[in-house]
C-alpha cells in the first residue's frame, strides 16, 4: 500500500485554478465554475464518469483548450492565455501519443531539443530518464516494437524529461490490461514520488484514483461534487452522486424521526436506523442513508441489539475468491448488496437462506442531497 | 471411398477460390503490362523494313536463326538529342512534381483542417476537372495563355506588364499545363494521408515545447512521408512521358520524350527506334523507383 503523504498547508500552492469554465457553442457547459488548488508534491486526481468534464479541465491546464472564463495560475503566474508549448507543464497522454517515426531515445529527447539544451546535457538527461523507467536497452527501438507497458514507461519518461513543474496524467493506466495495471500503478506512483513532481491525474477508475492520489476531486456535470482525501471521499461522501460513483453503496430513503446531538433515528421502508451523526438534520427531513456493502454482516442468528438490522432472503451469491458478494432481498423489495471477506470460517450462507443483515450505527452516512 | 474424397479435397485445395482471386490482378498484369512490354522490347531489337518490322526469327537450312539488331540503341547512345530530351523530360517532370507538392501540401493540409461540410466540397472541387475532357482543358489553356488571351489582358489591366508577353509555347506555358493537370494526383493521396494523422501527435509536440511551425516540420511532415511519396510518384511517372501537354502548350525549345516518341512512331515510321526510346524511358523511371522501394522497405524494417 502506498502511504498517502500528508498535505502540507505551509507551502504555497503550485497550481491555483479560479472560476474556470468551458462553454461550447454558448450553451454546452463542459466545465462550470471550477476552483481548486494543488500544492507542491501533491497528486491530485480528477475522478468522474465520461462526459463529466475532467478531460476538458485537464486539456485547459495543458493549454489545448481555451477557458471561456476563469484563470489558471502556476507558481503564482497567470498562464491562462499561454499556448501549450510555452507552459512548464507536460502531459502523459491517454494511449501515450508516442511519435511513431522516432526511436524511444528521440521521443524522450524531443522536448529537450526544443529547449535548445546542449547535446551532452540532452544525452545525460535522456539516459537518466531511461534508467528511471528501466528501458536503457530499448533506447533504439521504435514505439511499435514495444509492449503496452513499455510504451507507458516511455511516455512517462518523455513527460518527465523536461522536469516540468506540473505533470498531467490522462488516464495513465487506461490502455493496460488489468494485471499490468496493478503492477504499473505502484511503479508509476513510486517514480512520481521519486522525482517529486506535482501531478494532476484524470481517471474514471476510482481504484486508480484512490491508490495514486493524495487528494481526489469527484466531478459530475462539469462541476466538482466533492474534494477530499481518498478515505474522506469513500467513507464520508457528501452526496448521493459521490457515494454512488465511488465504490458500491446501498442507499436507503427515509425520514428523520428523532435527532439529538450525536444520534438520529431514521425510518425507512426497511427498518428503523439508529445513526451516529452530528450533521444538521431536523426531525421530519427526508434523507438518504448510504451504507457500504462491506460494512454489513450477515448472520443466521439475531445480531446484537445495538446494531441496525433487517431480515431478507439471499437471492444471489457471487464468489470472487478473496470475498463473496451477496444480494439479499429485503421484505420491502430492496436488494441489499453485501460483501464479506472469505476467511477461514466455513460459509454456511447459501441462496434461499433467510438471513439477518446488520451494521454498526457508525457505518451509515446521512446524505441530504 | 476415403481415397477419392481425399483426392477431391486435394484438387479443391489446389484450385482454391482464394488462389484464383489473387490470380486475377496477376493475369491482368501479364496481359496488359508484361506482354505489351515484351512486344515493345522485341520491336526495339528488330530491324526496320520500309513499312514493317522485320522478323527476328529467320530459317536457314531448316535451323532457326535469331537476329538481334542493336542499331536503335547505338543510335540512341550516340545522338545527343535523345540524351538531352531525356534529361529535359526528367527536369520538367521533377519541376512539376516539386511545384505540385509545394501547392498541394498546404492545400491538402488546410482541406483536412476545414469543417466536414467544407471538406466534402473541397474534395469535389479537386476532382471536378476530371469531369471534362483532358484535351478540352488543355485547349482552354492554349486560348487563355495566348498573346491576346485573358491572362495577358488581365496582367495588362492590372498594370503588371505594359504590352502582351509571350507565354504560349514557352517553358512557362508547359509548366502551367503540367502543374494544372497533375495537381489533383498530388492533392488526393496527401489528403488521404493527412486526414489519418492523429491530432494527439501534434498536441504531444506542442506539449513538449514545439511551436506550430516546428511541429509541422518535425511531426506532420515526417508522418505524412508515405503520402508525399505516393503523390510524387503519381505525378512524376506520367509527367516524364507526357505527350499532349508539351505538344499543345510547349514550344520548339521544350523538348520532352513523349513528343520524340510520337515523331519516331508516326513521322519517321521507325518503330524500332521508337520502341528503343520507350524502353530506355521505362528503365529511367523504373531504376529510381526500385532504389526508392528498396530503401523504403529497409527503413520500414
Amino acid at each position: 500500500m502506498v502511504i498517502q503523504s500528508e498535505v502540507k498547508t505551509t507551502e504555497q500552492d503550485l497550481l491555483r485554478v479560479v472560476g474556470l469554465s468551458k462553454i461550447y457553442d454558448g450553451t454546452v457547459k463542459a466545465v462550470e465554475d471550477v476552483a481548486f488548488s494543488v500544492q507542491k508534491g501533491e497528486v491530485f486526481a480528477l475522478l468522474g464518469g465520461s462526459g463529466c468534464g475532467k478531460s476538458t479541465l485537464l486539456r485547459m491546464l495543458a493549454g489545448f483548450e481555451t477557458p471561456t472564463q476563469g484563470n489558471i495560475f502556476l507558481a503564482g503566474k497567470d498562464i491562462t492565455s499561454l499556448p501549450p508549448y510555452q507552459r512548464p507543464i507536460n502531459m502523459m497522454f491517454q494511449s501515450y501519443a508516442l511519435f511513431p517515426h522516432l526511436t524511444v531515445w528521440d521521443n524522450i529527447a524531443f522536448g529537450l531539443r526544443r529547449d535548445g539544451m546542449a547535446k551532452a546535457d540532452i544525452a545525460n538527461r535522456v539516459e537518466s530518464m531511461l534508467s528511471l523507467v528501466q528501458l536503457n536497452q530499448f533506447a533504439r527501438r521504435k514505439p511499435h516494437q514495444l509492449s503496452g507497458g513499455q510504451q507507458q514507461r516511455v511516455a512517462l519518461a518523455r513527460s518527465l524529461a523536461k522536469r516540468p513543474q506540473l505533470l498531467l496524467l490522462d488516464e495513465p493506466l487506461g490502455a493496460l490490461d488489468k494485471k499490468l495495471r496493478e503492477k504499473t500503478q505502484f511503479e508509476l506512483i513510486n517514480i512520481v514520488q521519486e522525482v517529486g513532481v506535482t501531478c494532476v491525474l484524470v481517471t474514471h477508475d476510482q481504484e486508480e484514483a484512490m491508490t495514486m492520489a493524495s487528494r481526489i476531486a469527484v466531478m459530475g456535470g462539469g462541476r466538482f461534487l466533492q474534494v477530499g482525501r481518498p478515505r474522506e471521499i469513500y467513507e464520508v461522501p457528501n452526496s448521493v452522486q459521490v457515494a454512488d460513483f465511488v465504490g458500491n453503496v446501498n442507499l436507503f430513503q427515509g425520514e428523520v424521526t428523532a435527532a439529538d446531538a450525536t444520534c438520529i433515528t431514521v425510518r425507512s421502508a426497511e427498518c428503523m436506523h439508529a445513526v451516529t451523526h452530528s450533521a444538521a438534520v431536523r426531525v421530519g427531513m427526508r434523507v438518504s442513508l448510504a451504507l457500504r456493502p462491506e460494512k454489513i454482516t450477515l448472520t443466521q442468528v439475531l445480531p446484537l441489539a445495538d446494531d441496525n438490522w433487517c431480515v431478507g432472503e439471499v437471492v444471489e451469491l457471487a464468489y470472487f475468491g478473496a470475498y463473496t458478494t451477496y444480494h439479499v432481498k429485503l421484505d420491502s423489495g430492496m436488494v441489499l448488496k453485501v460483501q464479506a471477506m472469505n476467511g477461514t470460517q466455513t460459509n454456511v450462507i447459501a441462496v434461499g437462506h433467510r438471513v439477518y443483515a446488520s451494521w454498526h450505527t457508525l457505518a451509515v452516512v446521512v446524505l441530504t442531497q | 471411398m476415403s481415397g477419392l474424397a481425399q483426392m477431391v479435397d486435394e484438387v479443391r485445395a489446389r484450385l482454391g477460390g482464394r488462389r484464383w482471386l489473387i490470380g486475377v490482378p496477376y493475369l491482368w498484369y501479364v496481359l496488359l503490362v508484361l506482354i505489351p512490354l515484351l512486344i515493345i522490347i522485341k520491336i526495339s531489337f528488330s530491324e526496320m523494313l520500309i513499312t514493317e518490322v522485320a522478323s527476328m526469327l529467320t530459317w536457314r537450312q531448316g535451323w532457326p536463326s535469331l537476329h538481334l539488331n542493336f542499331d536503335s540503341y547505338v543510335f540512341l547512345a550516340t545522338d545527343t538529342l535523345y540524351f538531352d530530351t531525356y534529361l529535359s523530360s526528367i527536369k520538367y517532370a521533377l519541376a512539376t512534381t516539386l511545384i505540385c507538392l509545394l501547392i498541394g501540401y498546404p492545400f491538402a493540409y488546410f482541406m483536412v483542417r476545414s469543417p466536414a461540410h467544407v471538406q466534402h466540397t473541397l474534395v469535389m472541387l479537386v476532382m471536378l476537372p476530371f469531369w471534362t475532357s483532358f484535351l478540352l482543358r488543355i485547349y482552354a489553356w492554349k486560348i487563355m495563355l495566348a498573346d491576346d488571351g485573358v491572362i495577358n489582358a488581365l496582367l495588362i489591366h492590372l498594370g503588371i506588364i505594359d504590352g502582351a508577353i509571350q507565354i504560349m509555347n514557352t517553358p512557362t506555358s508547359l509548366m502551367i499545363g503540367m502543374v494544372y493537370s497533375y495537381l489533383p494526383f498530388m492533392i488526393l493521396p496527401l489528403y488521404a494521408n493527412l486526414s489519418k494523422l492523429d491530432m494527439r501527435y501534434l498536441e504531444a509536440a506542442a506539449d513538449l515545447g514545439a511551436s506550430p511551425w516546428k511541429t509541422f516540420w518535425l511531426v506532420t511532415v515526417p508522418l505524412s512521408k508515405a503520402g508525399i511519396i505516393a503523390g510524387a510518384m503519381l505525378v512524376f511517372i506520367p509527367a516524364v512521358g507526357e505527350y499532349v501537354i508539351p505538344e499543345l502548350l510547349g514550344g520548339s525549345d521544350t523538348l520532352m520524350i513523349g513528343r520524340v516518341l510520337w515523331d519516331e512512331f508516326f513521322s519517321n515510321n521507325d518503330w524500332s527506334m521508337a520502341s528503343a526510346v520507350a524502353v530506355v524511358m521505362i528503365l529511367l523511371i523504373l531504376l529510381p523507383m526500385a532504389i526508392l522501394n528498396k530503401y523504403q522497405t529497409e527503413a520500414a524494417r
